[in-house]
């Protein structure tokens, strides 16, 4: 617990807490009046309403489309099904500015829905609402269908042995077990789509801001701190308030459930019912996810003469201006080693915290438990400003080690990790442990033995998702990353920076080796599950 | 505070990040050189996103001086600026580079640099040196400009728009682009062009006419240039439609540059009459760790090799009068005459009613 703790209050609360204090005591004054007149400013109500229900309908929309999603990806066996769940995942990666690309040749000027139907959806909200469904699939698909796989199908069966309809069997027996990740599941999209930056900014065209939008403005265009930190605090306590909702509704469904492993309940769709639903979410993931990073793909192979690997070839030499001082494909590298450190880091701060939230505890564990999700909903730029004048002093003067970007990427790491393993870890029945304490186990030997098994899948689903969003981490990384060392996603970002086809081409080309890295990492965490657990249930 | 952070320096360790510190290896101080002398101690350069050098260039400084330079970037423009001035007194660093006249007052106002006379100042006109106590140093200057496809106004037959009243004009009804002056600095630099040209009560007026004229806003130079312009290579396979779009003088000879293969001629031109220019500075941090090491950076930034090594780099005009110009930009560059200009001191008066005005008249 302490460890978890520690980790939070360094390297969240206290550069938070800094920089607002910065900004609401201007000469030693506080200037809580601020308040009032920032609140009653009718463009900065818009910019409170707009964010509450984009990201209110964003979420519903994801649960829409991705739970049959979840539930395709537990229940049914189907060939490339590693490999689908791993594509899933990709957007977690991608850079933002890639992705508007890819989106806008979608649903904007010119795009395929314009080709086809003379359907523009560019500058809509329809556009960020689309974007935030592709980002977040993956969240969905990977709490809700980690949990759903191992809950045993038998129970429901014997509920409709006993008489129950289809119907009744799943609302009484699996949504109730089901309840808690769905709601984390729901949380997560929510805090994501309400403090989304890029995909607002770069779909919304000028008309749509969102507070995040808002405070990065504040922050860094006006340079009003005093008016950055009023909106900072109402983030706070925004999200503050869906944690306390969410802390509540959690709570009052978590019930011990009866694991086994995922291998035994999937099998091959049966009946046109299941096919249906399977060629639907066959077609959702086609449509949303795979079609804009075909695009991407596309773009990386068409040169001014025809497709080739021209742009590819060109990651292996150095850039003619000399500007990368290494070829572009170490970047890979780059990305990987820090990736790693960050999961590394997000598993253990994570990991404790889940351990120490699962052992029944009062009132304050259990606000611990909300608020290491806080830094999912507030604003990057909050914490990024905090960071600097915080972490400025030897021995923590990180502000120029390279170690404060796998913290930083880790800050966004852990609530992952805590959110996949407590609905799981919160499952495994009280009695397994106590045996095992009865036979004289220690604590530790009892985690060991009686959790650890149990939640090997959650914890290789939480380093997936640490994993991802490390690699694809931008806010941070490009803050800190040394010219001699780019990660990929910084590189990419320089390259649509400046002007020229080998420049826009080698973009491409390196988001698409991002793609596969990421693909193939999350294939080969998935292997290391299948063959370490095989054995064990 | 001490309490916190031994604490974080303990959890750190205990998170066994140490063991990791390979990944940080490149991070430390030089080792010795070959002949066992004491290690060249290091200067740290903090600058925006966009800051490049060549290799040879920086090691020929650590080879003139002994010291290393180690470059921190801290964010986009405005970004960077801010987080000096957060920091004011604690810098990150011991020289800034890239505070540019949009943001100097800001910069200037709040205490950030300490004067130094850069040694070789005789050699960059009287023009560029905004800043008479020598706080700031002037590196180098860039145009922004309207830019346009050449191949779309060949295959109209039709001539490109050369001033800001052309803009304004029937002919390039739907054709042009520009940024949104509150999110990107190119889009900043045209909106104070026209301030500058049409002066203080008369820019809403013109920007009307813009509007009327169908004048498309997105909030990025990428997206305005790599989506929405027809001329840049992105542009093209995004099926961009703008002929005319908010950039850089420099941009033609980059599109040389990155072409592939390099094409003879640009592709794209420059309407001289829309420019803006842009001049980037530099200055001693105060509480800089390493003054010394500074003063040095900050006479090389104005020596003749670093500033003929920066075109390339960074897509910038060197501001030594003894510094040639790359071929590249001789051939496919353009020389604008009179660009537009303005105070930083009135730019930081302005800048904010000037853009909320903007946005009220554009956007909405």
């Amino acid at each position: 617990m302490a460890a978890p703790v520690a980790f939070f209050a360094l390297f969240f609360a206290w550069p938070v807490v800094s920089i607002v204090e910065r900004g609401l005591r201007v000469d030693g004054a506080w200037q809580f009046g601020r308040f009032g007149e920032t609140l009653s400013r009718p463009e900065i109500l818009d910019v409170l309403w707009f964010t509450c229900w984009q990201a209110l309908a964003s979420t519903g929309l994801t649960l829409l489309i991705a739970l049959p999603g979840a539930y395709v990806f537990a229940r049914f066996d189907f060939p490339g099904k590693g490999l689908l769940r791993a594509v899933v995942t990709v957007p977690f990666v991608m850079p933002t500015v890639m992705v508007g690309t890819a989106f806008l040749a979608l649903v904007g000027r010119g795009g395929l829905l314009d080709g086809l139907w003379g359907v523009r959806l560019d500058t809509t909200v329809w556009a960020i609402l689309i974007a935030h469904v592709f980002f977040n699939y993956a969240v969905v698909v990977r709490t809700v269908g980690g949990l759903w796989a191992q809950l045993d199908p038998r129970q429901e069966e014997a509920a409709r042995v006993l008489g129950a309809s289809r119907w009744r069997a799943w609302r009484t027996v699996t949504l109730p077990a089901l309840a808690p990740s769905v709601a984390a599941a729901a949380l997560m999209v929510f805090l994501f789509t309400a403090s989304s930056f890029a995909v607002v900014q770069i779909l919304g065209g000028s008309t749509y801001s969102t507070l995040e939008t808002e405070i990065y403005r504040q922050t860094v265009v006006r340079f009003d701190l005093t008016t950055a930190a009023v909106l900072t605090m109402v983030q706070f306590a925004a999200v503050g308030l869906v944690l306390v909702v969410h802390a509540r509704t959690v709570r009052r469904r978590e019930t011990a459930l009866k694991l086994v492993a995922p291998e035994q309940t999937a099998r091959r769709p049966r009946g046109a019912g299941q096919w249906a639903l399977f060629a639907g979410v066959l077609l959702s993931v086609a449509l949303l996810i795979v079609l804009p990073l075909g695009v991407l793909v596309e773009r990386s192979f068409a040169t001014s003469h025809g497709y080739g690997f021209d742009y590819y070839r060109a990651l292996r030499t150095p850039d003619p201006s000399g500007t990368f001082l290494v070829p572009l494909l170490d970047t890979i590298g780059n990305s990987l080693r820090y990736a790693v450190v960050a999961t590394l880091i997000a598993l253990v701060v994570g990991g404790l915290a889940a351990a120490a939230l699962t052992r029944r505890a009062g009132r304050l564990v259990r606000g611990f438990d909300a608020l290491l999700m806080l830094p999912l909903g507030v604003s990057a730029v909050t914490v990024g400003f905090g960071f600097l004048i915080t972490l400025d002093e030897p021995p923590l003067d990180l502000r120029a080690s390279w170690i404060l970007v796998p913290l930083a990427q880790a800050l966004v790491g852990v609530p992952f990790v805590v959110r996949t393993m407590l609905p799981v870890l919160r499952a495994v029945d009280e009695r397994l442990r106590e045996a095992a304490a009865v036979l004289g186990a220690s604590p530790w030997r009892a985690w060991r033995e009686v959790d650890l098994p149990l939640v090997r899948r959650a914890l290789l689903i939480a380093a997936g998702f640490a994993f991802a969003v490390s690699l694809g981490e931008f806010g941070a990384t490009v803050f800190i990353a040394r010219p001699d060392s780019p990660t990929l996603p910084v590189a990419v970002a320089r390259l649509l920076g400046r002007p020229g086809e080998l420049n826009y081409g080698q973009a491409m080309a390196l988001s698409t080796i991002l793609m596969v890295v990421c693909a193939v990492s999350l294939l080969l965490l998935e292997r290391l599950r299948t063959e370490r657990t095989s054995g064990e249930f | 505070m001490s309490i916190k952070k031994s604490a974080a320096v303990a959890l750190v360790a205990a998170l066994g990040v140490t063991g990791l510190a390979a990944c940080g290896a490149e991070d430390g101080e030089k080792a010795a050189g070959p002949s066992g002398a004491p290690a060249p101690k290091t200067v740290t350069l903090v600058s925006h996103d966009s800051f490049n050098a060549s290799k040879e260039v920086l090691a020929a400084f650590t080879q003139q001086t002994g010291f290393t330079v180690k470059v921190l970037k801290s964010g986009d423009a405005g970004e960077a600026v801010n987080k000096e001035i957060l920091t004011k007194g604690a810098p990150q660093g011991d020289v800034f580079f890239g505070v540019d006249n949009t943001l100097l007052s800001r910069a200037l106002d709040n205490g950030i640099f300490v004067p130094y006379e850069a040694k070789g100042l005789d050699r960059v006109p009287a023009a560029y040196q905004l800043d008479k106590e020598h706080r700031v140093t002037p590196i180098d200057s860039g145009d922004i400009c309207v830019n346009y496809d050449k191949k779309y106004f060949a295959d109209k037959k039709l001539a490109p728009p050369v001033t800001f009243d052309d803009l304004a004009k029937p002919a390039y009804k739907d054709l042009l682009v520009v940024e949104n002056p509150e999110r990107s600095s190119p889009g900043l630099g045209f909106l104070l062009g026209t301030a500058a040209k049409y002066g203080d009560d008369g820019w809403q007026d013109y920007w009307s006419k813009l509007k009327a004229n169908g004048v498309k806003t997105v909030d990025s130079w990428e997206l305005a240039y790599n989506q929405e312009f027809s001329g840049s290579a992105g542009g093209k396979k995004a099926k961009g439609d703008r002929p005319l779009v908010v950039s850089y003088a420099s941009s033609p000879p980059v599109e040389v540059l990155y072409g592939e293969p390099q094409p003879k001629e640009a592709p794209t031109g420059v309407s001289t009459g829309t420019c803006f220019r842009q001049t980037e500075f530099a200055g001693l941090l105060n509480g800089a760790k390493n003054p010394e090491g500074g003063k040095a950076l900050i006479d090389f930034l104005i020596s003749k090799k670093f500033q003929e090594d920066m075109p390339l780099q960074m897509f910038v005009n060197p501001v030594a009068k003894d510094a040639a110009l790359p071929e590249l930009f001789t051939k496919h560059g353009v020389v604008v005459g009179k660009p537009e200009t303005m105070a930083p001191e009135k730019i930081a008066e302005k800048r904010d009613p000037w853009i909320q005005q903007w946005s009220s008249l554009v956007l909405k």
